[in-house]
């Protein structure tokens, strides 16, 4: 049966059309839009009332008229085709192909919405991945299943990042041959998507790797369809071809600023700073679709990337997905500033997941005290240098001076890494111990005493502590 | 559909109007009531009405609306949201809607969630051991226990007259029974009642109570910083305010763990999948400490999480708070968690902004601070319905999740309003990893002097002394780590170094809690009494032995400092040890002071 045509717009606004007299239109149903000269595009339902449709048009209501065009309900919701020779293909952020390549032949079709995972059936996350970033294994150990997004800035080496996890990640004793990256680009700049590509491409790593890509000067409206299809891709690589997916959403700024403009269009009443009030919810639905489920070898983990609004974590983005995500990969413009990459802010990124992650069998019995202590000990070293920096050095404590040079070393050699360096997780731990020697053992606190006498090797104990005697040891830039 | 044959009789039906996400409009509903429950659309999604006008209903769906198109029909129940009460609640994972969802896979056949899926909230196949508590004949009222069920190896469950009843006992039954068997037959005025084991509440309306009583004995928590500074009574209520990060989960499922409660039960209302997967996981695995038998066999779980229908995050909490008054009925202590009511809050926020309502502050509809106060009202200590004379409680402890960390946005300070314990958490201390980042300063606790009495009676008056100078060494501490940043450590007195150096113990040794390590996750009254003793010990006999000339230096760094830094790793059963430690005080300091034997007339005062 060939789905009945209206020619009966009766508005537009922004990105929303409304469409009189219809008949049997569903809710979220898909709509093809004919423009009088003959191009087509898509939208959804947005709201019925009775026999006036409202649809949010994905590519945008540039051209369209209220007289020539054609509006068809197509009955079902936006469904993507999947098969496993998504892998090493490039879409663009409709989930069409734009590679040159064959169009992909597909037995099945996924609703891009998803359904939420029953939390009955979720399995935990507890496979540590070992991403050869020290900052991440050793402090904010990350797992299989996990959504750990960077809250990054303008500026900011965020997308060296993101890259460098996806060439590196790998768990323990796993291998590369069920390990998939899905890439999402919304709103990304031509230049950023193609940095992704060439890296991809050069590392050997785009065979295990879809991308989506939505640039700066695509519609704003089809970023809100990008993530969702790159996440119903996820699915279907993990939970139907057992695969182990990373999936990189970035920019989600921007995705939540095309959330915005609808949400104006339909003259919602706002939230804070304009967004509408349920973005929480929006964005939920999205993260959430990371995760293992019982009886399933694949996983979903989730790196999203965001740029904080003016460095601004409070800002209703930042903020809001730090309460969905399970932690948070924070950079610090300060670091960046001192020319350290990966220029993580240690203190205030945290990995929620890390306890479940790590320890005996896992990782190293010892890792949790050690990350505990590693970061109290820093913590304490910044503020004493703080301190240092209102009175003089002459103001502190011997034990401050020591955390004070603690403090330093620590981003010099443990924060600091190449943007190559794989670093094992042995020789992250190892490097902390080190690191360790430089305080006096009574101030272990957060340390078993076992693990003191097991792993502190006390060579650099009684040296000075800071300059001149950084004893480059051999596990420090172990290749993994 | 399974209802057709449930609903036959259902007068009033509806056809679809509007749909705008998890708003359906229907007309044609007259004769339906406010918080109905209706069946949307041919799949059957669940609903509740939430407006009225004339024959057109609001309706808030609890399930996504996708596929549902104008002139599908509406068929109101007749009857508002209810959950069933019956044994086979404990230990169970229900959904915001009292679904189970271990069912709603089964029935699903999926991972995922599918819609208009119909599961029965309690077993009904299932065969209970009912053994009576009253024979033929004995004369009733609402709440008397009529019989038991051992429900798991620590909960009894037992089966009341329900509301609004009462009279002569006709029969009771013995042995094996389903909850929809019939267990007794009561008569009143020659009509007989056939009571089951199964029976339904409305969740929007607080069941009823004889007498409610003051919060005056505490509900201890294991948490050092909460039980000894900002301790909750049994029946009260808490806020737990703090950005993202901050450890609010974490304190809940501490909370949801250890707290001394009976019956335990934790909603997840908008939060995280796999943090209601962790409980699920671990609640079997870890040990009550009163019964010793696993957490789950006294726990309920409800989950709504985040990317679930917004609609039954709202109901969610309702749902939770019913289950609770059910279990405080039979006379439990029961302990609520709430993670998070902020999500709550915004699913209240997002209905009222479909249905076109006029905002309050930051688009909350005005009535939020209502809905909150009267959730918390159902928190209390108090004798139940019965002739016995029961006494239950719900100690509601509800997480806010304040954006951007700002505790002046409506969600927090409408809570602050009715909630008598805050427990205000901080990035900074967080960032620190001081955990529970419980700050000292800004929190209090409304309940600290009437409990104060009770652990005085306990712990020979020497508790709220402890207490309170516990806290103003750290009040002091804070106004002199003020002055250090200003001029230097230099500039403080000996007297005042040692201050600084209590009030350091006091935040490593006693305040900072580890709730990954196996010992130190939980610590007893006796363990904190102890610990803080031992701390506020060293304290005075330090500042003796200082006045007398003692170095400052050494006794900053006597071995008895190490050995008390790790107290909190002692288990329950070596806390004796504890006490030791203030001979090993009192030897280490005597050998600093240079005339030992003037210092012998000081330690009178300080022993």
């Amino acid at each position: 049966m060939l789905p009945k045509e209206y020619r009966t717009i009766s508005g537009l606004s922004g990105p929303l059309m409304m469409v009189e007299n219809t008949a049997d239109v569903r809710y979220d149903e898909l709509v093809e839009i004919e423009l009088a000269n003959g191009e087509k595009r898509r939208g959804r339902v947005l709201e019925i009332e009775s026999t006036r449709a409202l649809v949010q048009v994905f590519e945008g209501t540039s051209g369209i008229d209220v007289e020539g065009t054609k509006a068809r309900f197509l009955g079902g919701v936006l469904m993507l085709p999947v098969a496993r020779d998504m892998l090493g293909r490039v879409f663009n952020g409709r989930g069409e192909p734009i590679d040159g390549g064959a169009n992909l032949i597909s037995d099945k079709k996924l609703d891009i919405n998803g359904m939420p995972m029953n939390p009955y059936s979720r399995d935990f996350p507890s496979e540590f991945i070992q991403t050869g970033i020290s900052t991440i294994d050793g402090l904010n150990p990350m797992v299989r299943g996990q959504k750990l997004p960077i809250f990054s800035a303008s500026g900011l080496p965020h997308n060296r990042m993101a890259a460098q996890i996806a060439r590196q990640a790998a768990v323990i004793g796993g291998g590369h041959e069920d390990f998939a990256v899905v890439f999402a680009a919304m709103g990304i700049t031509f230049e950023e998507a193609s940095f992704f590509m060439e890296d991809f491409r050069k590392t050997g790593a785009l065979q295990r790797t879809v991308l989506y890509i939505n640039l700066a000067d695509d519609p704003a409206i089809e970023r809100i369809t990008t993530p969702r299809i790159a996440l119903t891709a996820a699915e279907y690589l993990a939970f139907e071809c057992d695969m182990h997916v990373v999936v990189i959403l970035t920019d989600l700024t921007n995705y939540c600023e095309a959330l915005r403009e609808i949400s104006a269009a339909r003259k919602e009443v706002p939230g804070r700073r304009g967004y509408p009030g349920y973005l929480y919810t929006d964005l939920a639905t999205m993260y959430e679709r990371a995760g293992r489920l019982k009886g399933k070898k694949g996983s979903i983990t989730q790196i999203p990337i965001l740029t904080m609004p003016e460095d601004d974590k409070t800002h209703p983005i930042p903020d809001l997905t730090g309460y969905i995500t399970e932690g948070q990969i924070i950079l610090s413009r300060a670091l960046h500033r001192k020319g350290i990459y990966p220029p993580v802010d240690v203190l205030p990124s945290l990995s929620r997941l890390k306890d479940k992650g790590i320890g005996k069998d896992r990782t190293r019995e010892d890792h949790a005290d050690l990350m505990n202590q590693l970061f109290a000990a820093y913590a304490r070293g910044k503020e004493a240098k703080e301190l240092a920096v209102i009175l003089g050095e002459g103001a502190l404590t011997e034990e401050d001076k020591a955390f004070a040079a603690f403090s330093d070393v620590f981003e010099d050699r443990y924060i600091r890494q190449g943007e190559y360096e794989n670093r094992t997780i042995e020789g992250t731990l190892e490097l902390g111990w080190d690191l360790l020697t430089m305080i006096p053992t009574k101030e272990l606190k957060r340390i078993r005493d076992a693990y003191i006498e097991k792993y502190l090797k006390p060579k650099l104990a009684k040296s000075e502590p800071g300059k001149g005697d950084p004893k480059q040891t051999t596990s420090a830039g172990a290749k993994g | 559909m399974a209802n057709e044959e449930k609903f036959q009789d259902v007068k009033i039906q509806g056809v679809i109007e509007r749909i705008s996400g998890p708003l359906v409009v229907a007309k044609g509903m007259l004769g339906a009531s406010m918080y109905d429950v209706v069946h949307i659309g041919e799949i059957g999604l669940i609903g509740e009405i939430v407006e009225l006008k004339e024959d057109t209903a609001s309706i808030q769906a609890y399930e996504e609306t996708s596929g549902l198109k104008p002139g599908e029909p509406v068929i109101c129940l007749g009857e508002p949201l209810s959950v069933e009460l019956g044994p086979g609640i404990i230990e169970q994972f229900y959904d915001g809607i009292q679904r189970p969802l271990e069912l709603i896979e089964k029935a699903a056949k999926s991972h995922f969630i599918s819609r208009g899926i119909n599961v029965p909230a309690i077993d009904r196949g299932k065969k209970w051991k009912f053994t009576p508590k009253v024979k033929a004949g004995d004369l009733v009222e609402e709440g008397d226990v009529l019989g038991v069920v051992q429900e798991t190896v620590i909960v009894e469950h037992r089966i009341m007259v329900p509301h609004g009843l009462r009279g002569t006992v006709k029969s009771i039954r013995a042995g094996d029974l389903t909850v929809e068997e019939t267990a007794a037959v009561i008569e009143y005025k020659g009509v007989q009642h056939e009571v089951k084991m199964l029976q339904r509440w409305p969740v929007r309306t607080p069941r009823p109570v004889t007498r409610r009583l003051p919060p005056n004995v505490p509900m201890s928590t294991g948490q050092r910083v909460v039980d000894a500074f900002f301790p909750i009574a049994l029946g009260g209520t808490a806020c737990v305010p703090g950005p993202f990060g901050s450890g609010k989960t974490v304190i809940q499922h501490q909370f949801a763990k250890w707290a001394q409660a009976q019956i335990v039960v934790y909603v997840g209302c908008g939060e995280r999948g796999n943090e209601m997967t962790d409980v699920l996981l671990e609640f079997p695995e870890l040990e009550d400490p009163q019964s010793g038998h696993p957490l789950m066999k006294r726990t309920t779980l409800i989950a709504n999480t985040s990317n679930m229908p917004v609609a039954a995050r709202e109901a969610s909490i309702y749902t939770a708070i019913t289950l609770a008054e059910y279990y405080r009925d039979m006379g439990y202590s029961v302990a609520l968690m709430a993670d998070s009511t902020s999500r709550w809050a915004e699913a209240l926020r997002e209905m009222s902004g479909r249905l076109e309502e006029m905002p309050g502050e930051e688009g909350y509809p005005a009535y939020l601070g209502t809905r909150l106060a009267s959730f918390y009202e159902r928190a209390g200590r108090c004798i139940v319905k019965g002739k016995d004379g029961k006494e239950g409680s719900i100690s509601v402890i509800g997480a806010v999740s304040p954006p951007g960390g700002d505790l002046s946005e409506p969600v927090t300070q409408n809570t602050l309003r009715v909630t008598k314990v805050f427990w205000g958490l901080d990035a900074n201390l967080a960032y620190q990893r001081h955990f529970p980042a419980i700050n000292w300063l800004s929190s209090y606790s409304l309940y600290t002097e009437t409990l104060d009495e009770y652990w005085n009676g306990r712990f020979d008056d020497e508790w709220s002394g402890l207490r309170i100078q516990a806290m103003s060494l750290l009040e002091e501490e804070d106004q002199l780590r003020e002055v250090v940043r200003l001029v230097g450590i230099d500039a403080l007195s000996k007297e005042e170094r040692m201050v600084l150096e209590t009030a350091k113990s006091l935040r490593e040794d006693f305040l900072h809690q580890n709730a990954f390590h196996e010992v130190d996750t939980y610590a007893s009254m006796d363990k904190q009494f102890r610990m803080l003793k031992t701390i506020i010990r060293f304290h005075h006999a330090g500042m003796d032995a200082l006045k007398k000339g003692a170095p400052m230096n050494e006794l900053f760094n006597l071995p008895v400092r190490e050995q008390i830094a790790r107290m909190r790793y002692l288990e329950e059963k070596h806390i004796d040890r504890i006490d030791k430690l203030e001979d090993t005080i009192k030897e280490e300091i005597n050998r600093l002071v240079p005339d030992a034997a003037a210092f012998k007339g000081g330690e009178q005062n300080v022993a």
